[in-house]
């Protein structure tokens, strides 16, 4: 292996919490915590890091946060060009870039997120209680183009993800006999996870199907709890080189392959694309990126002992599960409903920390760091023995993936 | 003024000048689409070059207004004061548009009688004098 090889050398994360519950920290104090927290797991100095990478438009730039964390200097700074939640393996695999070509030598992946000291995801700032506004509704220009492509769906009132993500399941639903306790099985399964979990916002929230099935529907199919948390928290991982791995405090994880991206035409995905093709429709949009994920990693969906897979919504972890090929295309259902993702006795336990589901909602940074704990036998629901573990990233947005591998 | 079926405090559009000619045509009532002058292959939204030939002609074609369901979500939280609960949000199968569908509404339906693969007719919602919506209701048999 090249001394240069990428592996991750520390994680780290703040407290998480519900939604608007950290109000006495700024989301940029939460971010510096992530990242000490990284790096002295790593065992490394802030004086070695000279590279910060994140994604899912985050605010806490990278130059503010070089400085304010003192960085000797900042080599690589980086943000990742891919909607919110799809890019947080991207930006993993542009640090182990980074570092894998000598740009830098320690970069430190971030995301730090307190929602309620910004305007709440899926409302577009606009507030359903306030009174309606007099003047005559018209259409306004704009220049961007993400906004006018959002500007073109939301007079629809397609403003909340738990819609948008709902129109893919549905239809996979229609062509293949999906149902709404199949969906259940995984928020319940992924509770049962975080109740190990000390980290986890939902671990002391027991959770059964009857439980699933009294939850009020938010967007048809999906019920409240089929829907990820809003939470406040950061998390950070550190990636460097085979060389400087080899004698840090932690064992450290090989990236053993990385990919992302999307499928012609895809744009913004299912969000505001009501034209993905129709073999693509009711996926997750991430099969042809699995693909060229296998073949770099030289290894496949049957080599995975344990999977960390992005769960804004149930649904878009099931069309996930047929993107990677762990069962085929409208297997789904029954794949999950054989247990399949079970901590104990599954053949893929997959989110042993509880995911957005139930641990927290920081846009999957912290599917990554549960990646790298679960091949460190760390993770509060181990799998003996685990060697090779999948983390995704957003399904139904243009995406990305890592494979990651036990030294 | 037509028919209402969503309150004035639904988000308006945002468009940038490639999407502004589509809602000044639906404020004339006329769903269109744009269509590659090089290739004949059409786009929406629209786009500054034609995805399959990347030719930059293009005009505006208009479409009978007839469609499907291609998949939905009943939705039961509200965007808007004063908003009917729940809604209908769809993909839409756009007939003679070469393939294309749309996101829009369904109304003057009820949730539980909507399937995939029925058949909808365009029914525009004047919103105010210079803003009318595209949303689909069942088509009579
Ligand atoms: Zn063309």
């Amino acid at each position: 292996m090249s001394a240069r090889k990428a592996h991750i050398v520390g994680v780290g994360e703040s407290a998480y919490a519900r939604w608007g519950r950290i109000g006495d920290v700024t989301e940029h104090a939460l971010a510096c915590q992530s990242i000490l927290r990284a790096v002295e797991d790593a065992g490394l100095s802030m004086d070695d890091v000279d590279g910060l990478a994140s994604f899912a438009e985050d605010r806490n730039e990278a130059v503010f946060l070089a400085a304010e964390l003192g960085l000797p200097r900042l080599r690589f700074g980086n943000m990742v060009w891919t909607p919110g939640g799809g890019g947080g393996c991207a930006a993993v695999s542009n640090a182990a870039m980074a570092v894998e070509t000598g740009q830098a030598e320690v970069v430190v992946v971030y995301r730090s997120l307190c929602q309620g000291q910004f305007f709440r995801f899926g409302t577009g700032g606009i507030d359903a209680s306030a009174p309606v506004d007099p003047a005559p509704p018209t259409v306004s220009q704009t220049d961007s183009m993400m906004i006018s492509s959002v500007g073109t769906v939301m007079p629809y009132g397609l403003l909340m993800a738990a819609a948008a993500y709902a129109l893919p399941t549905r239809r996979h639903m229609h062509l293949y006999g999906t149902t709404n306790e199949q969906l259940g099985s995984i928020a319940v399964t992924f509770r049962e996870h975080a109740s190990r979990n000390p980290r986890a916002v939902m671990g002391d929230r027991p959770m059964t199907i009857d439980d699933y099935l009294a939850s009020p529907m938010i967007a048809d199919p999906h019920r409240l709890f089929d829907c990820c948390l809003e939470s406040d928290g950061a998390c950070a991982v550190v990636v460097t080189t085979a060389e400087r791995a080899r004698d840090l405090a932690k064992r450290p994880v090989e990236i053993l392959a990385s990919e992302q991206g999307a499928p012609k035409g895809y744009a913004f995905g299912h969000f505001t694309n009501a034209n993905i093709p129709d073999d693509l429709y009711a996926t997750g949009g991430t099969e042809e990126m699995a693909n060229r994920l296998w073949a770099k990693a030289g290894v496949g969906p049957a080599d995975v002992d344990v999977a960390q897979i992005y769960d804004h919504f149930s649904g878009c972890v099931l069309l996930q599960l047929e993107d990677f090929g762990f069962c085929k295309r409208g297997e789904g259902g029954p794949f999950i409903e054989s247990g399949a993702l079970a901590w104990k006795g599954g053949s893929l336990p997959t989110n042993t920390h509880g995911g957005s589901l139930s641990e927290a909602y920081i846009h999957g940074l912290n599917h990554v760091v549960e990646g790298v704990r679960s091949l460190r036998d760390e993770s509060t629901s181990p799998v003996d023995g685990a060697e090779v573990c999948l983390v995704t990233s957003a399904a139904c947005v243009p995406s990305s993936a890592l494979v990651l591998g036990r030294k | 003024m037509s028919e209402r079926y969503f309150p004035n405090g639904m988000p308006a559009p945002m468009a940038n000048t490639t999407m502004l000619p589509w809602w000044q045509a639906a404020a004339e009532h006329r769903l269109v689409v744009q269509q590659c002058g090089a290739c004949g292959h059409t786009r929406f939204p629209p786009a500054p070059i034609c995805p399959e030939c990347r030719s930059d002609d293009a005009a505006w074609k208009d479409l009978p207004g007839g469609g499907e369901v291609f998949t939905y979500t009943i939705v039961h939280r509200p965007i808007a004061a004063e908003q009917e609960l729940p809604y209908l949000i769809a993909v839409i199968a756009l007939d003679d548009s070469g393939g294309l569908r749309m996101i829009s509404n369904l109304v003057a339906v009820a949730p539980q009688d909507v399937t995939i693969g029925m058949r909808v007719e365009v029914v525009w919602e004047d919103m105010s004098d210079d803003l009318a919506i595209p949303r689909f209701r069942p088509a009579p048999n």
